[in-house]
């Protein structure tokens, strides 16, 4: 199937091919809740468990869909698996801490729109990954996803002390942020080859 | 004509959008609500596949159809689709329009098909389709959802051009594939690389601030 390193998939995943800054995945959510360090780090949480819980069952989908041959049925019953994932977070989130729900609002159950877990669960099947592969690799997507945002978060909490022109605040200055960022994680190419 | 209808089946539905003549439905979505430069809405699919004009073109226009079908179908389920399930329903519509794009994408050029990639499939998570499913396909008649969609589409897909042509010509020195300038251009690599997507991006939106902050101006 596959002979990659484990330790290379996660490094792969979270930093050279970055979800967020080298595939362009999950923008509206890097764009939205990038606001606060704090919120972003939860979001960051968030999105780690479905991808994890939604990545293991991709592969089982993905396993019956070969058994019963039936491959044109693998993006609507992924975006169901998802769908589902999302609405057990929110539920939780919304238990467990009604001031975190507040605070994502609108994204919490956006995240079902999130490209980078219906992004992961179709890369994954792509390469021909195994079960403890989806893992690691949906534990490294889900790392790198936090790691992007709460280094803008970072970013943007310091710039709202700046003096910046009116034309540039907003989604422009994020993006420019995140092009240099981009382009910082570009040195990582090479790394554990 | 097209709006009449939709007063009369809207029944109580239409409240916001009454007397808005429909042809303004599509004129919106070019730019005063342009998708891309004013909403900010389905970035991922922008700068990913912006690298050449080509593949914009082509995966604006893939968006557009989505958008079209998904606007109509839901718009014509609106009365029957029970609130407390309808993003779960709105999104298996995109994603039953996603499958029937993809297979067609194949179909028509096995090339373009590897070079969009998994980018296909990624419409289903287009934020701009379920954002006008949601917010108004489930509102108003077929004909203005249509009409919507299309402006939507359109401009949406007028966005991605706009990108994919900027990164092509400055990253490839191409244009659809054509050579544009004499031997000596260098070619700026950094414009079809990740950060140059989000470069172009950013200075296309500075454009579009600055003329809107010069127009409230004046």
């Amino acid at each position: 199937m596959n002979t990659e390193s484990l330790w290379y998939i996660f490094i792969n995943a979270s930093l050279i091919n970055n979800f967020v800054l080298a595939y362009f995945l999950g923008i509206c959510p890097f764009l939205g809740v990038s606001g606060k360090m704090e919120t972003a780090s939860k979001m960051g949480g968030a999105v780690t468990f479905v991808m994890i819980i939604s990545s293991m069952c991709a592969y089982g989908i993905h396993a019956l869909l070969v058994a019963i041959n039936a491959p044109f049925l693998q993006l609507i019953s992924y975006i169901v698996v998802i769908a589902s994932t999302v609405q057990l977070v929110e539920m939780i989130v919304k238990k467990m801490s009604p001031a975190l729900f507040r605070a994502l609002g609108i994204f919490l159950p956006l995240i079902t729109t999130n490209c980078a877990i219906l992004g992961l669960a179709l890369f994954q099947t792509n390469k021909g990954y195994g079960f403890g592969e989806s893992f690691v690799y949906a534990l490294g997507a889900g790392a790198g996803f936090t790691l992007a945002l709460v280094l803008i978060a970072g970013l943007r909490e310091q710039l709202n002390l700046a003096d910046i022109p009116n034309v540039v605040k907003g989604t422009a200055l994020t993006l420019l942020i995140a092009g240099i960022l981009s382009l910082s994680f570009m040195g990582f190419a090479g790394l554990g080859s | 004509m097209s709006a009449k209808i939709g007063e009369k089946s809207n029944g109580g539905f239409a409240t916001t959008l009454k007397n808005s003549p429909s042809t303004d439905e599509f004129i919106k979505g070019l730019w005063r609500d342009n998708p891309v430069f004013v909403q900010v809405l389905g970035m991922c699919p922008v700068l990913a596949v912006s690298n050449t004009a080509e593949n914009a073109l082509a995966m604006g226009l893939a968006t557009a159809f989505v958008l079209l079908m998904s606007n109509i179908l839901v718009s014509s389920l609106r009365n029957f689709i029970p609130k407390q399930v309808r993003i779960a329903s709105y999104i298996l519509i995109i994603a039953t329009f996603v499958t029937i794009t993809d297979y067609v994408i194949q179909a028509i050029s096995v090339e373009l098909h590897k070079s969009l990639g998994a980018f296909i499939s990624l419409i289903v998570v287009n934020c701009l389709i379920l954002s006008r499913a949601e917010a108004f396909a489930s509102k108003n008649s077929i004909g203005s959802s249509a009409l919507d969609a299309l402006g939507m589409g359109v401009g949406f897909t007028f966005a991605l051009f706009c990108l994919g042509a900027v990164r092509e010509l400055l990253g490839n020195g191409t244009f659809f594939g054509l050579h544009f300038f004499p031997d000596t251009f260098q070619e700026w690599i950094v414009m079809i690389l990740p950060a140059g997507g989000f470069f172009t991006l950013a200075i296309w939106l500075l454009i579009f601030n600055a003329a809107k902050a010069r127009k409230s101006e004046v």
